[in-house]
């Protein structure tokens, strides 16, 4: 079986799979591929029989008065139809997996610029253009872009998800074979288009979490000895939290949003993640990445009932990265948090309009 | 190998093409066969020029890196291919050719409905054609044929002329799909009914259907984007607030349609071709015929299978892939009434048949291949790569052009009364089709690989399978320049070829060769369906002028 599986795949010319879902992906390539080719290959041939047995043998000559049976426009519709199901009834499950990450997936902030690939973990390093990941854990990406539409694609993951501006998609992966793995962007963003490579590092679980260590320890010092520099990029050295923190500060969320569950303007923060809100046109909704970020580009679409739509839009003022930063700090405001975040002094709030 | 039915084949003169001399007399002629021949010029020349981008693309693709040009030139070369091959040969081609030409002799009437109109739409096209060139140019477009937003709204290039030439295109296509459909309404002859129309009028009545109803969405998106580039409105650009998904929802609800009105006419022309090569009526002619429209129909419910990667809703994506399949189906049933027409017929394997078994393949592998993207799962991998590149070339070009030349082939000696070399036909005819797979079959693999399109240099491992495609695209240009030169010789010099050299009973044949300015004498009486040869060949002797 595993023969067959890579014959097949270097017949295709298709890339090492280095996770599971690749596996079930080229499975299903492989037998649309076999069963088209049998189907099409078998109307080539009647078709070639037909030519040499009906050849015309006078210039002007006769011939019958076919009609089909209804039986057999009955089979044309049937068996081609039947088929198809089939192959839909494999690939969009798989589909499905692939667009419902599971709940113990660990997330990883996409952002994608002209020209290239920013990776932001929640409360550790980011890297540029290098995504490393552990072996066998689920990993959940969350892709947004600062300027135009680009497209994040692993081939060895048979994966792609576009990263939009202004709003955030999401995708997720298992690897299960370490390794590096090439990442494009596959939709068309300009000069730069097929120069914005990256690299999937997929790295065994342990050196995987001693690199993660480190990568904090390195990022607590350099958060001591640096001022944050207030950029329009998101100063991706400290945590994601307190960036957060700091741009919602800047922005002056907190003259409407309290953090500690005190009933304010707007809604608290407060186990706001995931909790189930109810709009003020009758609908519920799980308060997610994305409506959070939503929230926050069109506030006065999905209101929380009891509130009045009074909230700007912070659509252009907070970039991709900001946003998601601000994600993850609402995501870190839990009754049930083992322990507040440690202070750290004083909040930096730069002078806003640099 | 078979000698022309009238063996003392007489060139019919004065013809439509003679009648009346001068420049003047055709740019200002009403008659639907001298605008099938303007058109054809028209098109020949924007598919040379689509051709000859498409050649530098494939030169610079020969190495890794840069090869003749930087990357901006690149970027704006296949913004030129595409918006030339679509908007100026694939979309026109064979309505304006074929349709202009044949649908009023298939119905036995004397002109379109509106000829006035049909000459406005020459001049649309000449003007939409010349602003989206010139401002491709002068302004270096560089978006690619599909303006996606927010690239296109705040690309550094000039984009509102190409925009303004499609929407002006777009004009010409929508005034042909009216003019066509009152037509086939209006003008039949005594005795034609809906059951016995030639299939060609039913898979160009689809076409207009689609081009006047889909058409109108283009020209309104493309209007927004130039409103949003020209006065900065927030439309599509999140920037400006604007949500740039609602774009591509919008361009793609006309789009893919477009892609019917590309292959209908194809689909139109092919099974002209397979009755008349074969001397056979159609296998299940209210199969074809229905599956047209049935194309027509659900072709306006799948475009949400261009954004199964871009975060739609899992249902919805799930909705379009299998809505997707369902065009699959009809083009099955067509696909298999074709082969089964050859079953008991008379079949010589001239060009046109060479041509239509082209076609046949090219639209089984392409739409195939189209199955397999629709299963969703799959094109998440495919999305954007070589492989929907080579998907759309086998399906929608590979089956188009393969349709036009079998058309210009079979119809030829009716539009201009001569004959080319049946043996040069043939050879470029295969030519052709060997040049187009040995083009796109790396392509699919290529996408296999995972190379994404629209690269301008890409990692060594895509080099092999690139340099495969581009010598198979050499060999490709080799054969149109093959079949150009011998149709040109044969406008000189060419065997007259008399009314009906293949014997074939399309309603079309019943006119001398070239037809006469005024079609018929007196108005066509039908008695039976086009393309019936159960009777004794003796019946054949009618077709004298």
């Amino acid at each position: 079986m595993n023969e067959l599986n890579e014959l097949m795949r270097n017949l295709l010319f298709l890339p090492k799979q280095a996770s599971e879902y690749a596996r079930s992906i080229d499975h299903l390539h492989f037998f649309v591929f076999i069963a088209s080719m049998i189907g099409a290959w078998s109307v080539v041939a009647t078709t070639l029989v037909f030519i040499v047995r009906y050849r015309r043998r006078q210039a002007l000559q006769a011939t019958e008065h076919v009609e089909p049976k209804p039986i057999q426009e009955a089979a044309f519709i049937g068996v081609p139809l039947v088929l198809f199901l089939i192959w839909f009834a494999i690939g969009y499950p798989q589909y499905v997996t692939l667009q419902t990450p599971p709940k113990d997936a660990s997330d990883v902030y996409v952002m994608a610029k002209k020209w290239m690939w920013k990776f932001a973990y929640p409360g550790g390093p980011s890297s540029t253009d290098v995504l490393r990941v552990p072996v066998g854990r689920p990993v959940r990406l969350l892709l947004t872009s600062r300027d135009v539409i680009h497209s994040f694609f692993v081939p060895a993951l048979r994966l792609k998800q576009d990263a939009l501006p202004g709003r955030y998609t999401q995708t997720w992966f298992k690897a299960s074979e370490p390794g590096r793995y090439p990442i494009f962007c596959a939709e068309y963003c300009g000069l730069g288009h097929s120069a914005m490579l990256g690299e999937l590092v997929v790295m065994p679980t342990e050196e995987f979490d001693s690199w993660m260590e480190q990568q904090r320890r390195s990022n607590h010092l350099a958060a001591q000895d640096q001022q944050p520099i207030a950029s329009e990029d998101v100063d991706l050295r400290g945590s994601l939290l307190d960036q957060g923190r700091r741009v919602a500060a800047m922005q002056g969320c907190f003259k409407c949003h309290s953090v500690d569950g005190t009933q304010h303007i707007g809604p608290t923060w407060l186990d706001l993640y995931n909790r189930k809100v109810r709009l003020e046109d009758g609908r519920t909704i799980v308060a997610d990445e994305a409506y959070l970020t939503r929230s926050m580009m069109e506030p006065n679409a999905e209101v929380v009932a009891g509130y009045k739509p009074l909230m700007p839009t912070f659509q252009g003022k907070l970039s991709g990265p900001e946003a998601a930063a601000i994600v993850e700090f609402i995501k870190s405001l839990r009754t049930d948090a083992p322990s507040a975040e440690p202070q750290k002094g004083p909040i930096y709030v730069p002078i806003p309009g640099k | 190998m078979f000698p022309s039915p009238a063996s003392e084949a007489s060139y019919n003169s004065p013809n439509y093409l003679n009648a009346e001399k001068g420049v003047r007399s055709w740019l200002t002629t009403l008659d639907h066969k001298r605008i099938a021949v303007m058109y054809l010029g028209l098109v020949v020349a924007a598919f040379a020029l689509g051709g000859f981008f498409a050649m530098l693309i494939r030169i610079e693709l020969l190495t890794p890196g840069p090869t003749i040009m930087d990357a901006m030139t690149y970027n704006r070369m296949f913004t030129l291919h595409g918006v030339i091959m679509i908007f100026l040969f694939m979309i026109p081609a064979i309505p304006g050719v074929f349709g202009n030409f044949f649908l009023p002799l298939m119905l036995g009437a004397e002109d379109v409905a509106f000829p006035r109109i049909n000459l406005f739409t020459v001049y649309l096209y000449l003007i939409g054609a010349a602003i989206a060139v010139w401002g491709m140019i002068q302004g270096g477009t560089d978006t690619g044929w599909t303006f996606y937003t927010p690239y296109s709204t705040t690309t550094v290039t000039t984009v509102a002329p190409v925009l303004l030439g499609a929407f002006i295109l777009g004009m010409s296509s929508i005034l042909t799909g009216v003019n066509f459909i009152v037509t086939i309404h209006t003008l039949r002859a005594p005795g034609l009914t809906w059951m016995r129309l030639p299939l060609f009028v039913w898979a160009i009545y689809a076409t207009s259907i689609i081009q006047v109803l889909a058409t109108p969405v283009l020209g309104m998106t493309l209007l927004l984007v130039a409103v949003e580039k020209a006065f900065g409105f927030g439309i599509f650009d999140p920037a400006r607030g604007g949500d740039p998904i609602l774009f591509q929802h919008l361009f793609w609800f006309y789009s893919h349609p477009a892609v019917y009105i590309m292959v209908l006419p194809a689909m139109a022309v092919v099974s002209e071709v397979v009755q008349a090569f074969a001397r056979k009526n159609i296998f299940g002619y209210k199969a074809v015929a229905f599956s047209s429209l049935g194309i027509a129909f659900v072709g306006f419910f799948v475009w949400g299978h261009h954004l199964f990667t871009s975060g739609q809703s899992t249902f919805a994506s799930g909705v379009f892939g299998v809505l997707s399949m369902f065009v699959g189906i009809f083009t099955a049933v067509k696909v298999f009434n074709w082969t089964a027409t050859l079953y008991k017929g008379a079949i010589h394997v001239a060009a046109p048949f060479i041509y239509f078994l082209g076609f046949l393949y090219f639209l089984m592998f392409g739409g195939l291949t189209g199955i397999a993207l629709s299963t969703v799962s799959l094109d998440v991998h495919w999305q954007d790569t070589y492989f929907v590149v080579a998907h759309f070339h086998f399906i929608m070009v590979g089956a188009t052009i393969m349709a036009f030349l079998a058309g210009l082939h079979y119809w030829w000696p009716k539009m201009f009364g001569r004959m080319y070399s049946e043996r040069w036909a043939l050879a470029a005819a295969v030519l052709v089709i060997l040049g187009f797979n040995a083009t796109f079959i790396p392509q699919f693999l290529l996408g296999n690989m995972g190379m994404p399109r629209r690269y301008y240099s890409y990692p060594e491992q895509f080099w092999p399978l690139n340099v495969a495609s581009t010598a198979g695209a050499s060999l490709l240009a080799f054969g149109f320049i093959i079949v150009l030169v011998y149709l040109i010789v044969s406008l000189v010099s060419g065997r007259v070829a008399g009314p009906n050299p293949w014997g074939s009973r399309g309603y079309e044949w019943n006119t001398p060769s070239p037809p006469n300015v005024l079609n018929f004498p007196e108005t066509p009486i039908i008695t039976r369906g086009a393309h019936e040869y159960q009777d004794a060949p003796a019946g054949e002797v009618t077709h004298a002028s």
